[in-house]
């Protein structure tokens, strides 16, 4: 299966189907792990067909999740989407808010103050390091590290939470941005608060890294595990840290260049291996130059308003057109595509879900491995089962 | 050598657990009902309606009944109907009010959409999370005597943002004032060709626009 113009893709060997009566071998087992199993993160069903231990074939089946987001946005206004959006990956409702604000904006021709655009940036990367702790934890509490590593990663998130709360009112279902800026303004005690969280959060990682990185069981539970090949997961529209992971360096922030993170000097880490070590490596590395991002944000965010005054917010009907808008969320490439016919709702709305399109290669990744080993690769995935199924 | 990660992840581990012995500062978790944190002045859960007075909240309520947020609820969580009469409102003009004002908790999301839009300040979010009820549609479904709070509670939940809007209802209602003064005066004295003085007017129109509310 070869698209022409692409560089061949190369294809994970497929099941070995064996006889049903193999007296040799015995039966192959066919196994339903979820919807409502520990290690899936919420209602996802993996159905994995086992000879032994050995993964020969896994079907994902999502769905039991499914609210009707986008068909819902398209009967309600605008701005009656944007709290919605907070429930698709509610660990990172901020980001999903800018994206859903950044398409609107796009459609309907709305300027963002500079002020906004910097609380915007500080906002997305305390989401990344929100987002990229938890996932170390759950990826441990997968591999079976019951507790500390999971405790000590919701103790940092809940500064951040903490610091959302006292901003938007709500620790997770934010719904901050508004089209053309943001609800409220910073006050400077926060801002200070976000600075502290930044200046002590390099020497949490430096904690967790002591405890996690060096160690011998972690490294032979990830390593060369879950491989995925860079031609693999281009092909496949993989994004976010799983992309990085196999060493192409590809990052929306420096791609597009949205908001003002070009002012910004950051790094991308790219991994070299592609398993889920390097996953969680490149997880590690993005948290740090985040740190970097938001001490240079908080340090040169200017005054003035955060709402622009000519901004709409109710009543809005933007001319004809589509859009389509993305930015880099911690989990990749989170998009909003918009139809407007000229009324009140979007003719179409669409969102282009990162935990979505790196769940579909799932398979690719797992088979060949044992079924423990699927878990962790599941985890390492990082997944959301509110975007996953919307 | 193999096992050295392992022992650092160990000192990790001690140094946290030991910590905590001598260090109140590391003890990150409160003993929820007992203990309780301060919420933050801009934390939101449900809506309420404001009251002018704690005495007679059904007469005195901001809401005016205009179902901007009956509108604009995502989740179509509000139901409003209208009064068929009057009753003067804090500023004695008479005006609708809200017959029937219910809002589902179960269905709300708390997204302060309904706070954001409302012309009148009439409708705030309240902090009470403990809402347990043992009934789901006579407990969870809000009627307006339920969901008015006088403005004295408003005050003490979110300072900040009720001085604001205290400020500019004041304002307003000068404005509406010397409006209503001028307007006395001008049927006094005997007719002259000069226009009605149009700028407090404008000036109340300004003051009645919503704006965002603070943090």
């Amino acid at each position: 299966m070869n698209i022409p113009g692409l560089p061949p893709i190369e294809l994970a060997p497929g099941p070995q189907i064996r006889a049903v009566h193999d007296e040799l071998h015995g039966d192959l087992l066919e196994l339903s792990m979820g919807p409502h199993h520990p290690s899936t993160h919420g209602v996802f069903r993996m159905v994995v067909t086992l000879d032994g231990e050995t993964v020969v074939k896994l079907k994902p089946v999502f769905g039991y999740l499914h609210r009707n987001h986008e068909k819902i946005a398209e009967a309600t206004s605008y701005l009656a989407s944007m709290p919605y959006t907070d429930r698709l990956d509610y660990l990172c409702s901020m980001t999903n808010n800018w994206a859903y604000a950044l398409a609107v904006e796009r459609l309907s021709g709305q300027a963002v103050p500079e002020r906004a655009e910097y609380v915007r940036v500080i906002l997305a990367e305390l989401t990344r390091l929100l987002n990229h702790t938890c996932l170390a934890g759950f990826l441990l509490q997968d591999g079976g590290a019951s507790g500390t590593p999971l405790m000590y990663a919701f103790r940092e998130r809940e500064k951040i939470l903490d610091l959302f709360e006292s901003l938007s009112g709500s620790r997770m279902m934010c719904n901050y941005q508004r089209f053309g800026g943001c609800r409220a303004d910073p006050s400077p005690d926060w801002l200070a608060a976000a600075s502290t969280l930044a200046e002590g959060y390099g020497r949490f990682l430096d904690e967790y890294e002591a405890l996690l990185t060096g160690n011998e069981i972690l490294m032979a539970r990830t390593q060369g595990i879950g491989r995925l090949s860079p031609k693999l997961a281009v092909s496949a529209g993989v994004t976010g840290p799983m992309l990085r992971a196999t060493g192409v360096g590809y990052d929306v922030r420096k791609v597009d260049g949205y908001g003002v993170y070009p002012r910004f000097p950051f790094r991308v880490p790219v991994g070299a291996h592609g398993d889920v070590y390097d996953r969680y490596m490149v997880r590690i590395l993005e948290m740090r130059e985040s740190i970097g991002i938001l001490r240079q944000a908080l340090r040169d965010i200017p005054a003035g308003p955060i709402l622009d005054p000519k901004s709409k917010q109710r009543g809005l009907r933007p001319k004809a057109g589509e859009v389509y808008s993305r930015i880099e969320g911690p989990k990749g490439e989170i998009g909003f595509f918009l139809i407007s016919d000229g009324g009140p709702n979007p003719y179409r709305y669409r969102v282009r879900p990162p935990s979505l399109v790196n769940l579909t290669i799932l398979e690719d990744m797992c088979l060949g491995q044992s079924i423990a080993d699927s878990v962790v690769i599941l985890g390492s995935v990082d997944i959301v089962l509110g975007e996953v199924d919307r | 050598m193999l096992g050295i990660g392992l022992l650092q992840g160990l000192a990790v581990t001690a140094r946290n657990f030991l910590g905590s012995f001598h260090d109140p500062k590391r003890f990150v978790t409160v003993q929820y009902p007992e203990e309780r944190t301060r919420l933050p002045e801009a934390y939101r859960n449900f809506p309420f309606l404001v009251s002018e007075s704690a005495e007679d909240p059904m007469g005195t309520l901001r809401c005016v009944a205009c179902q901007i947020c009956e509108k604009e609820c995502p989740p179509q969580c509000i139901y409003i109907e209208k009064s068929r009469d009057k009753k003067p409102d804090a500023g004695g003009r008479p005006q609708i009010y809200p017959a029937v004002f219910d809002i589902d908790i179960a269905v709300c999301m708390s997204c302060q959409i309904c706070v954001e839009v409302c012309p009148f300040d009439a409708i705030k979010m309240d902090q009470v999370f403990e809402l347990a009820a043992t009934d789901r549609f006579g407990g969870l479904v809000l009627d307006r005597h339920a969901l008015a709070k006088p403005n004295s509670y408003f005050q003490q939940v979110h300072p900040a943002e009720a001085a604001d809007v205290d400020e500019r209802l004041a304002a307003a209602r000068r404005a509406a004032e010397e409006k209503a003064r001028a307007a006395a005066a001008a049927k006094l004295a005997p007719p002259r060709p000069a226009p009605a003085p149009k700028p407090p007017a404008a000036q109340s129109a300004e003051a009645q626009k919503p704006s965002p509310p603070a943090a």
